[in-house]
């Protein structure tokens, strides 16, 4: 049995109404992504690529190069204009895309994580941190409050949240706390699948490597998948075994994460791994 | 309402019921909806009754679809058979459809329009229960776009809801909600079952009568059709509670006026400051004095 976990082929995102000049007339080559026949914007095109599992893909670029765009549609939070993403789960294949509403619900609920890079998108602050995690524990359809309690104190521990804080409200944390209590969450349902949208971003610099450390404690424990998406080198280097490179909305650079550094080819890759070192 | 007040000759046109044909065959293919679909709120056409919004216009615009000449109706407020409310719809009723009739009695009528409280006595198959609804929608509470709420509806996804129970659970150790508490029909959709007391949450599960519900201001109507499983929302290791009447000393208390023990009470605090409790249902209360005192005589 493969261990494929995520196929996506021939990802697109188009904002606007589009002409037949669009793809041709943006792109790196062009330095830019919008159409100028048009007006519309090509967030991202023809994305290609595999995950395995366990395994850690690195998404870099600049902003507006469709790094996030790609990790949205594929957490269902922004709907692709076209391509298609197959996920495989327990020797089931599902057409991502093809789901109905609420099986798309119940995908991104159970078998996804999300950790933005603002918490505000990823916790509610209306509720305690253990509500947010209660929250997706409740989405899967567990109903008994005591487990509930259990597995969410569990989860803070393990993301280095004391108990005691648990009932808080998360309003009252620390920037590092907030996006340890996001990762809590993400992880609450036990996903084959995480997502990491700039997690790091704004955070100092020993909060930053506590988090990526924690981040690597849990791909080893669990085995799970990650796309990490981020603009930072040093992440990059550190958490992800394969990486894309983006630009304008396109893949300019794909392979093993050493190679794309010590031996950038494409123009544009070089000069980001010259502009951080 | 003025008790002579007729109305103007020129009015005196107005059909059966008040609402003119077309009008009650709306509400009616409305009321068909909603039972089919247990639980789900069927949008209708809420018409400008002579009252204001809020006052129980839902439930009456449910009640005169449904009355005929040989239907006998009761009309309660909390229970009661003599406040305002409960006494201006049921003299409305009788102005604008001759020959009902009235009751106070619950067994005696058919239809039973009611604020708040579902009766003491339990229900017939013979029977209908109309409830005012001030807020349609359970999940109000935490979502506040109704085109999302709809979503969440469809997709009975009622998480969010679930989290706010375990939110009051962990602050005040239980469930705070007192009334309105959000049931679960058919293992599908969540209502609010307008403002009864949790007490009576419990008897809309396999109720033999059918129960409707119709919300004038937020035009909705949706129902519990005889014989559905009505489940109050909990978590699988805290039970639903309903009001706990016991005294300091664990002692159940009685009806001041009929010495019940088993009966939805009022709390009445006199000018003195002593509190007294006193059934919430006025026509169970003396029916059970009746009774009593038939008793003592024979």
């Amino acid at each position: 049995m493969s261990n494929k976990i995520l196929s996506v082929r021939g990802l697109s995102r188009i904002h606007g109404e589009q002409c037949p000049l669009c793809i041709s007339s943006t792109g790196p080559e062009h330095d830019t992504n919008i159409c100028p026949h048009c007006g519309s914007v090509v967030a991202a095109h023809d994305v290609n690529f595999d995950l395995y599992r366990g395994e850690i893909l690195g998404i870099i670029g600049e902003s507006g190069s469709g790094k996030s765009s790609t990790v949205k549609m594929l957490y269902f939070d922004e709907e692709p204009t076209a391509g298609s993403a197959t996920f495989y789960d327990g020797g089931v294949q599902h057409d991502m895309f093809a789901l109905n509403a609420a099986q798309q619900r119940s995908m991104r609920n159970k078998r996804f994580g999300m950790v933005y890079q603002n918490p505000h998108l990823g916790l509610n602050f209306q509720i305690s941190a253990g509500g947010n995690i209660a929250e997706r524990l409740l989405m899967s359809d567990l109903r008994h409050y005591e487990e509930i309690r259990t597995r969410a104190g569990d989860l803070l521990a393990r993301t280095e949240v004391s108990r005691a804080r648990m009932d808080k409200n998360p309003k009252t944390f620390s920037g590092g706390m907030q996006q340890r209590v996001q990762i809590a969450k993400a992880l609450a349902t036990q996903p084959p699948l995480l997502f990491l949208d700039e997690v790091t971003t704004g955070l100092d610099l020993s909060v930053q490597a506590a988090i990526l450390d924690l981040i690597l404690e849990i791909q080893h424990e669990l085995g799970t998948a990650m796309i990490v998406v981020t603009h930072d080198l040093g992440v990059i280097r550190l958490l992800a075994g394969r990486t894309l490179v983006m630009k304008h909305g396109r893949v300019i650079g794909s392979g093993l994460t050493d190679q794309i550094l010590e031996d950038p080819q494409h123009a544009y890759t070089q000069r980001l791994v010259a502009s951080a070192l | 309402m003025n008790a002579h007040y007729e109305l103007p000759l020129e009015d005196a046109g107005y059909s059966f019921g008040f609402l003119d044909e077309y009008a009650k065959k709306e509400v009616r293919r409305c009321i068909l909806k909603a039972i089919a679909i247990p639980g789900y709120q069927t949008p209708y056409a809420s018409r400008e009754m002579p009252m204001g919004r809020g006052f129980g216009t839902g439930g009456l615009q449910l009640t005169l679809s449904l009355i005929g000449a040989d239907d006998t109706l009761k009309v309660i407020d909390q229970g009661s058979d003599d406040s305002v409310n409960a006494v201006n719809l049921r003299q409305f009723v009788q102005l604008t459809c001759p020959g009902v009739a009235v009751t106070e009695k619950t067994q005696e009528a058919t239809l039973i329009q009611s604020r708040h409280r579902i009766p003491e006595k339990m229900l017939t198959e013979q029977q209908i229960l109309v409830l005012q609804v001030p807020y349609p929608d359970a999940l109000v509470v935490v979502e506040p776009s109704e085109a999302r709420r709809k979503v969440m509806h469809g997709e009975a996804d009622y998480s969010r809801l679930l989290v706010k129970l375990y939110e009051d659970v962990v602050r005040f150790d239980e469930i705070t909600i007192s009334h309105r508490y959000p049931t679960r029909l058919n293992g599908h959709y969540v209502i609010d079952p307008s403002p009864i007391p949790r007490w009576d949450v419990p008897r809309l599960h396999q109720s033999p009568a059918l129960v409707l519900l119709g919300a004038g201001r937020e035009k909705k109507i949706y129902a519990v059709p005889p014989y559905t499983v009505a489940e109050p929302l909990v978590f699988d290791d805290i039970a639903f509670r309903v009001e706990d009447f016991r005294d300091a000393n664990g002692q159940r208390i009685a009806c001041r006026c009929c010495g019940s023990t088993v009966s939805f009470l009022d709390e009445l605090i006199d000018d003195a400051g002593n509190v007294t409790h006193q059934c919430s249902d006025s026509s169970y209360c003396e029916e059970e004095q009746e009774t009593i005192s038939a008793r003592k005589q024979a």
